[in-house]
């Protein structure tokens, strides 16, 4: 089952409401009348640049900050004021946070012991959690003589024992190297799986998000964006700053002629949008990889290669034609220099509401608030 | 390459001599007139003085004395370098800068003017009896020489133990809180672990010299009270015995180089460093 269709239909229940959460530091506005709701079982992910506000909603749901005006509603309850301790969630932190005096077993049964929990079940659930993150055996170590990979994993088995309703991540995975960051995506999704609780997980990395989350909400400027499934938030990014986020793109100033028909650089298109009205300026953007190069010169727009890099997979270019550098994906080899057509399927050309200005384009949607 | 190696080592000159002159060189000569008499033949007679009545009675109270002042530091200075610690950096700086202030002032003007505060006619009695209160009589008693300790040695006690819980990280003491733990646990499980090389260098630094002072207990003891470091001083000053003073001077070396020895068993990253 998808995630946007849960999220749509409302089928599941909420978990954690956020109504209308504003909070600054200083003179600086961090996030702006913020509204969102979280789902049981939802893994969800706070998506966008640094400074947008995403770790500051994540402190906010931990308790560690207090919002300046707006509540915190847990499972029916007002949590607003409630401090850290009495939450019924853990953090997993962006740098760790294990405690360096204690070993591994002693760490992560310092929620436990808190708790006073017999030596009997501390020490079952040590095990557990240790096999759940592939560290069974390393209960005497030391923090610091792991490497960060494994760290990470010990924070999350720290967390994890207390059996909380819902895990917060912070950018946790940050400070790995690609490879292992790649193995640990997998890993979180297998451990969301088993464990059946709630994620709410913060990245600027839109690839992890991509590739773990039910429903990504995009942030920037103390403002959501866009919230949906990752396919949604893809391939149908609502204005400019979330399709420039998410991937490459081109994004490119249009005309809407009329329903159905978009000029693009002076040239019409077919496409499966409505309800812009009649030669309304509007955002059209192109992902890199739907658009559709041939040396034959049978598409709508001629132009010239101007870059070519080897990329793996595919062939990254830029087509210099009718006055706009589009990025292009293919795994056809065009040298530069070449003559090519440029073409796009009516599906693959999304239109976006042009903001009228910078203000909007913040506030663009806020529909979804 | 022989040259700058030379070159090297010549600049390093300046503090060979001064170590040599100022450390080396008197150590040596308390050494030696400690272990010999005064026709300056080899005894330990200077050293086992310290078992004679009124030399042991003067550690002891030394040691007494020292320790209340160095508890009584601890207990002020904890809280403190916690609070400080959650401060803002403007705030912050200003306060630590209080607590600075009066280091930079002479010890002994210091211990002077509180002299003058505590007087039987002085500046507290004073006020006490212009506000029709009793007067108090702290002057030349034990109390007051743990006041002046407590007093001059403050500042050695709060930064290093400041220094050590300001480099515990924040998503520490966070996750702490995260797992469920309240103020007094994360003082006793996080805080206090965590800044024990800070604890043990404010110990040491407060212990040695209120140990070995003679000034604070001169001057606000009277001259009934005696401790080690006004013993040795009188056999130097007054006595002109250098030999017993040089002996009982290695007895209460052999003190400080005991505490030392603690100190950097503990205080393996230097928390001392910051003074």
């Amino acid at each position: 089952m998808n995630g946007l269709f849960v999220w749509e239909t409302e089928l599941a229940k909420k978990l954690i409401t956020l109504n209308h959460i504003s909070k600054s530091f200083g003179s600086q506005l961090v996030l702006d009348d913020l509204s969102l709701y979280i789902n049981e079982n939802e893994f969800i992910t706070l998506l966008g640049p640094s400074g947008c506000g995403k770790t500051t909603t994540l402190r906010i749901i931990g308790g560690f900050e207090t919002p300046d005006s707006g509540e915190v509603i847990f499972d029916g309850e007002d949590i607003t004021k409630l401090p850290p301790n009495k939450r019924q969630l853990n953090t997993v932190f962006q740098r760790y946070a294990l405690f360096p005096h204690m070993n591994i077993a002693e760490n992560i049964a310092f929620g436990l012991k808190i708790k006073g929990k017999s030596r009997d079940y501390i020490n079952d659930k040590i095990k557990y959690a240790l096999k759940l993150v592939n560290l069974d055996g390393y209960e005497t170590r030391m923090p610091d003589s792991l490497s960060g990979g494994q760290q990470q994993r010990i924070a999350i088995a720290r967390a994890i024992v207390n059996e909380p309703r819902v895990l917060l991540l912070d950018e946790p995975l940050g400070a790995l190297d690609l490879k292992l960051r790649q193995d640990m995506q997998y890993e979180l999704i297998r451990l969301k799986n088993e464990l059946g609780i709630t994620f709410i997980y913060v990245t600027h990395d839109q690839e992890e998000a991509l590739t773990m989350s039910d429903t990504i909400v995009v942030m920037n400027q103390g403002y959501i964006q866009q919230i949906g499934t990752p396919e949604m938030i893809y391939n149908e990014p609502e204005n400019a700053f979330v399709a420039d986020f998410i991937g490459d793109s081109n994004i490119i100033r249009s005309t809407m002629v009329r329903d159905e028909l978009v000029n693009i650089l002076g040239v019409d298109f077919p496409c499966v949008d409505k309800g812009f009205g009649e030669n309304t300026p509007v955002d059209v953007v192109i992902r890199p990889e739907d658009v559709i190069l041939s040396d034959k010169l049978d598409g709508r727009i001629q132009g010239i290669v101007s870059h070519l890099i080897f990329k793996g997979v595919h062939y990254e270019m830029e087509v210099q034609a009718n006055g706009f550098e589009w990025l292009v994906h293919s795994t056809g080899f065009f040298p530069v220099g070449t003559p090519v057509s440029i073409d796009v399927i009516p599906f693959n050309i999304q239109i976006m509401n042009k903001p009228e200005s910078e203000d909007e384009e913040a506030l663009g949607i806020e529909e979804y608030a | 390459m022989r040259r700058t190696k030379a070159l090297k080592k010549m600049l390093g000159l300046p503090y060979y001599l001064w170590s040599l002159f100022f450390i080396l060189i008197p150590l040596g000569m308390v050494f030696y007139y400690g272990l010999t008499d005064r026709s300056g033949s080899l005894t330990f007679e200077n050293i086992a003085a310290i078992v004679q009545a009124e030399h042991a009675k003067a550690l002891f109270y030394a040691l007494f004395l020292a320790l209340i002042a160095t508890a009584i530091c601890l207990l002020l200075a904890y809280p403190l370098a916690l609070i400080l610690n959650t401060m803002r950096i403007s705030t912050h700086s200003f306060t630590i800068l209080i607590f600075i202030l009066p280091m930079w002032m002479n010890f002994l003007l210091r211990t002077i003017a509180w002299q003058t505060l505590l007087e039987k006619t002085g500046v507290i009695n004073g006020i006490l009896s212009f506000l029709h209160l009793p007067p108090i009589h702290v002057i030349n008693t034990p109390h007051a020489i743990i006041l002046g300790m407590v007093y001059n040695f403050l500042p050695f006690m709060v930064l290093p133990i400041y220094n050590s819980i300001s480099k515990i990280d924040r998503s520490i003491v966070n996750a702490a809180e995260d797992l469920g733990a309240n103020g007094p646990q994360i003082l006793l499980r996080i805080y206090l672990p965590l800044s024990v090389p800070g604890i043990i260098s404010g110990i040491t630094m407060v212990f040695i010299p209120a140990l070995t002072t003679f000034v604070i207990s001169k001057l606000l003891g009277g001259s009934k009270i005696l401790l080690i470091g006004n013993v040795i001083e009188e056999e130097f000053t007054l006595t002109s015995n250098w030999n017993l003073g040089s002996g009982l001077s290695i007895v209460l070396m052999l003190f400080i180089i005991f505490n030392m020895i603690l100190s950097a068993i503990f205080d393996k990253e230097g928390e001392s460093n910051y003074l």
